[in-house]
């Protein structure tokens, strides 16, 4: 007995043994912050989890389970989902960098995805992944359920072509009940490993914070070359501020930059390592402004020194990271790189920065930084522009937006609900001021009007104009709609949200390729590689609409229809009358009320006029029994009829 | 002679006053009044359903134009013609111009021919005391010019709203009724239906008018005529229906109507064809799908009430024009011309999407019967009525949706009690109507 007894678990902890082998092989979990310091005093902070995972698997033992299922039954080939308060600065906190063009989501939730089924079900599987994702993640995404809420875009928004839609939710609250569900699809949740240090309420006092989940499954369609597997990243993108704003003056009157740590920032610092993951990684970048200026100071920056003339680290790097090429003069970004495993459990290092020199900056911008604002005034008309603004920063030979010699192309994609009715053929264009024909500047545009309560309008257009345009303006009218009592939303007078616009740069690229030498494995950098087109968001526009009454509902309905009744009644009482037949019972009465020519009908004649000929029909009717009779059973037939109407009636519409 | 030189300076001073306002541009201010341009007549979202279609788009694509698509074929190329390839309105404001010129010269002929034919027949009843008794005014004068110089018309004129060629397709109909010319009538009929659907309720006074002939007083008299003398009787003759020109407008209409459908599903073969065009026109216009405000009350009355009983409540409300179709018709027969002013007050009144242009026709028409209408009881109180509430409204639109002070409600009394004096209106001039019917009957009864 007891022989079999360690067989068994002999044998299973054989089995189990070679099972983690091969999971281990395939299932990779990794976790990576990348910290860096902004020109206004404020610090970007970057999560990223990435979890890889074979397509075809039975048995996960990293991978969150939940996900899987989602990918497995709505058929997701890509989806990204996103949760954000706050509005990213791109003048202040850049807008052409790998973190600032692809993690900065507009406020509120957006939602997009790619299925992988037949183009009839598109919408449903979009329906039923709204209330699926809703209720994994605590939130409101099933109002993108209906079609006024989402659209179909062709390529305005990515380029990815079939069963992609789009959908945002502006006015989406995001608070901490939508980030414990997404921290449980960590290994870890927030117990250990770089997530520790998320302690809300520094999160939500920060200026601006996204958190994301992206989706990406290989593995439908059996292509030669592509792995089947799921990737899964989840990002937090947080603008925090030191709580120690200890600021310094100098000689020179410049304020020293805060000096910050980890701790200083989250209240908390990482505490264990989380052994599931394959790696954990903390990066310090500095950005390429940031290093132009120091080289000008001649700060010695390759060295993984942890003092130099303008800051010192708390904690000396494991390496430096250096971009592949720096052909641009304005000097190219430096990663400090501190590695997690190497720091041994329980004495993990406050990582952070303490500056010595002051020193001001500017983050690099998009080639265009993008506003869209209302205009007009009152409820029931105005028009929408966009606009784009040269920031003139940057426009060397990084950028390749300019094409055929100078022109620079730039996308547009912009959702507008229904009850904002835009007149397409108003769309009119200025360039530094100058109206433009539009033929001339959009060089493709795809309309999608909306219906009334039925779906969303959307606009996709590409734009090329001189490179050296300072202001591109787009405008557009519209009219306000009128909506049902039951469809206007609680607090209807604080007005209606538009999602806002999505302008996409195609011919500019925002990645950053790290030196070869000091390659590296990390997902995260490995993203920032990647080439992608540069986006960004417009601010989410607020469209006051004007409200009926609400408390009115039974006095409109029982105000008209006595207007009706009047008019039917009165109308009818007019054809009716027969004047020659009155004026002959009346003086057979022997009352004299003259009416034919008079114009002027009194009041109580007229009542009398009324009541008599009923008064004179009641006394006789007692007198004959078989007109009676004849009448009773006329009655009856009439209260049979009634009823036989009244009980098919039922029986049909009932 | 000395009249008709009047009348026509009064002509050319209204046309030199519209054109005067076309040429200052305020023609966007009024173009997207509530009151002027509804949904159905819009000029600028006629330009859009134009864009969408020259864009390979269904015009009626987003909800935005429900019009007629020969209506975008014609006015569509005029609203492109502009500078910067912007919008300019300013070739249909002057077609505008001309659609009142000719309305108002229509108006004239057909007063001119009720008036000829009305005396007539009362000479046939020896009635022609009452023609000499009171002065008989030139109606068909003073309509055209009530129609020229009223405000409500000067403003949909200028307003950029295709109702003045509604207006002119229906008093087009009325006037060929009129002169018996079947082939025109009936283009005017099928037109103004195929633009609004409500003018196809006239198809009765137009048959009347076919059928009968213009204004009479009513046949009892002649019956009694004939039985006080004797028999042989020449009055009773052409007063008895005639099938003939009746046909005739049943037959055109049917040609035309097949004409203007087959036009129609040419010009919307690829976007969905016959029955996407009654969708989004027909349909549009019964199911009262948009509630932005106008000046009827449907719009207020289906966004406030229960989306449960919203069939039940568009039944309701279409049915209270077709309820009083067939009293009126009985009652009005031998004046159908009085009878087709009726309808188009009535459904002027209950339509989806009312608007300025609506009284600028009917009110033109009352001046078509001064002579029968002279003992009307509210005649003053309806004027003020009218200079009120075409003054309130305005001012309650402004503040309820430009400066914000004001509540829908506030408007909405106005649009009720706009309705309420088009109810005032409809039922008086009928019971005056029918009272001047009663005089002529005991006048002649007085002579046999």
């Amino acid at each position: 007995m007891f022989v079999i007894l360690i067989f068994f678990t002999v044998l299973a902890q054989c089995f189990n043994g070679k099972e983690v082998e091969v999971v281990e092989e395939e299932e990779v979990f990794t976790e990576e912050l990348l910290l860096r310091p902004l020109p206004d005093r404020k610090v970007l902070t970057h999560f990223h989890f990435e979890h890889k995972a074979p397509f075809h698997h039975q048995h996960y033992r990293l991978f969150p389970k939940a996900i899987h299922q989602l990918v497995q039954k709505f058929r997701i080939r890509e989806m990204e989902l996103s949760f954000t308060q706050g509005r990213w600065n791109y003048e202040r906190w850049g807008g052409f960098d790998p973190v600032s063009s692809r993690n900065v989501k507009p406020p509120g939730v957006e939602l997009w995805a790619v299925f992988d089924v037949p183009p009839n079900q598109v919408d449903e599987t979009w329906k039923n992944l709204t209330h699926t994702l809703s209720g994994l993640f605590c939130a409101s995404i099933n109002f993108l359920e209906s079609t006024t809420a989402y659209s179909a875009p062709v390529w305005g928004f990515q380029k990815i072509s079939g069963g992609l839609r789009y959908g945002a939710l502006p006015r989406e609250a995001v608070c901490t009940e939508n980030i414990t569900p997404w921290l449980k699809l960590l290994p870890c949740r927030d117990k250990a490993g770089l997530a520790s240090i998320l302690e809300r309420p520094s999160i939500y006092n920060g200026f601006y914070h996204s958190q994301r989940l992206r989706l990406i499954s290989r593995g439908f369609e059996s292509q030669e070359g592509v792995k089947p597997e799921i990737v899964l990243q989840q990002t937090l993108t947080a603008v925090l501020q030191s709580d120690s704003q200890r600021t310094m003056t100098t000689n020179y009157g410049k304020k020293l930059q805060t000096s910050w740590s980890i701790r200083s920032i989250f209240g908390r610092k990482p505490n264990d390592i989380c052994v599931l993951a394959k790696s954990s990684t903390i990066f310090l970048e500095l950005d390429r402004g940031l290093v132009y200026e120091l080289n000008k100071l001649g700060v010695e920056l390759d060295t993984t020194s942890a003092d130099n003339a303008a800051f010192e680290l708390t904690v000396i790097p494991t390496r430096v990271i250096k971009e592949e090429k720096s052909s641009l003069n304005e000097g190219s970004p430096v990663v400090y790189e501190f590695s997690m495993d190497k720091f041994s459990p329980g004495k993990l290092q406050d990582i952070g920065l303490t500056w010595k020199h002051p020193i001001v900056w500017a983050c690099l911008q998009a080639p265009y930084h993008t506003n869209r604002f209302l205009m007009g005034s009152g409820n029931e008309r105005g028009s929408i522009a966009i606009s784009l603004r040269s920031t003139h920063s940057g426009m060397g030979s990084r950028i390749d937006n300019v094409v055929d010699g100078s022109k620079v192309e730039v996308v547009v994609f912009q959702v507008v609900p229904w009850y904002v009715k835009v007149y397409y053929h108003t769309l009119q264009v200025f360039i530094d001021g100058q109206p433009k024909m539009v033929a001339d500047v959009v060089e493709k545009l795809h309309v999608s009007p909306s219906e009334d309560k039925v779906s969303t309008g959307a606009m996709e257009m590409i734009l090329k104009f001189p490179s050296d345009a300072n202001l591109v303006v787009l405008t557009m009218e519209f009219d306000k709609g009128f909506l049902h009592i039951d469809e206007y939303p609680p607090d209807a007078n604080q007005g209606f949200d538009i999602p806002s616009a999505v302008i996409s740069f195609p011919n500019s690229q925002a990645s950053i390729t790290y030196l070869k030498e000091n390659f590296t494995s990390s997902p995260m950098l490995q993203k920032f590689k990647e080439k992608s087109v540069l986006l960004s968001y417009t601010e989410v526009l607020l469209v006051p609409l004007a409200t009926p009454d609400f408390s009115m509902p039974y006095n409109v309905i029982t105000i008209t229809c006595t207007v009706f009744a009047l008019y039917f009644g009165s109308l009818l009482n007019a054809l009716r009358r027969r004047v020659g037949e009155e004026e002959r019972i009346f003086e057979s009465k022997g009352k004299f009320i003259y009416v034919g020519d008079s114009t002027k009908i009194r009041l109580v004649p007229l009542l009398l006029q009324k009541l008599f000929p009923k008064l004179r029909t009641h006394q006789q009717q007692p007198q004959s029994s078989s007109p009676s009779s004849l009448l009773r059973s006329k009655l009856i037939f009439k209260v049979i009829l009634v009823a036989g109407l009244a009980i098919g009636w039922h029986f049909y519409f009932g | 002679m000395e009249k008709i030189r009047w009348f026509w300076v009064w002509v050319i001073a209204s046309l030199i006053f519209r054109l005067v306002f076309i040429y200052f541009p305020n023609d966007f201010i009024l173009g997207s009044r509530a009151e002027i341009a509804t949904p159905l007549t819009s000029l600028r979202r006629l330009a859009e359903g134009y864009w969408l279609k020259q864009s390979s788009m269904s015009p009626y694509a987003g909800s935005m134009y429900h019009g007629s698509p020969l209506l975008l074929s014609l006015l569509g190329p005029l609203t492109v013609l502009g500078t910067n390839g912007q919008p300019s309105y300013l070739l249909c404001s002057l077609l505008f111009v001309v659609a009142d010129f000719v309305t108002a010269v229509l108006i004239r002929e057909t007063g001119w021919k009720l008036q000829m034919a009305y005396s007539d027949r009362l000479k046939s009843l020896n009635l022609d005391k009452v023609l000499e008794s009171s002065d008989i005014l030139p109606a068909g004068d003073i309509a055209s010019l009530i129609y020229l110089w009223n405000p409500l018309t000067i403003v949909t004129c200028l307003g950029l709203s295709t109702s003045p060629i509604e207006n002119l397709m229906v008093v087009l109909s009325l006037y060929g009724a009129c002169s018996g010319l079947a082939p025109l009538t009936a283009f005017g009929w099928v037109t103004a239906s195929h633009l609004s659907l409500y003018p196809s309720l006239l198809v009765i006074p137009v048959i009347f008018l076919l059928g009968y002939g213009p204004e009479s007083p009513p046949r009892k008299l002649y019956l009694q005529k004939t039985a006080s003398s004797n028999g042989n009787n020449p009055v009773l003759g052409d007063h008895f229906f005639s099938w003939r020109p009746v046909i005739y407008f049943l037959l055109w209409a049917t040609i035309w109507s097949s004409y203007f459908l087959f036009l129609c599903s040419i010009s919307l073969k690829q976007y969905g064809g016959l029955p996407e065009m009654f969708k989004r026109t027909y349909g549009f216009i019964l199911t009262v799908e948009d509630l932005s405000p106008n000046i009827g009350v449907l719009w207020y009355f289906f966004a406030e009430v229960f989306e449960f009983f919203r069939d039940f409540f568009l039944i309701v409300i279409h049915l209270n024009i077709l309820f009083m179709i067939l009293p009126l018709a009985i009652r009005l027969n031998h004046r159908p011309c009085f009878l087709a002013f009726v309808y188009i007050a009535i459904f002027s009144m209950l339509k989806s999407y009312p608007s300025s242009g609506d009284p600028a026709l009917y009110l033109a028409l009352v001046g078509l019967f001064v002579n029968e209408l002279a003992d009307m009881k509210f005649s003053f109180f309806l004027f003020c009525g009218y200079v009120g509430v075409a003054l309130l409204s305005p001012v309650m639109h402004n503040l309820w949706i430009w400066r914000g002070t004001g509540n829908a409600n506030f408007y909405f009394a106005t649009a009720m009690g706009y309705a309420c004096l088009q109810i005032i209106l409809v039922v008086d001039s009928v019971s005056a109507m029918l009272q001047h019917d009663r005089m002529l009957q005991k006048l002649s009864r007085a002579q046999s």
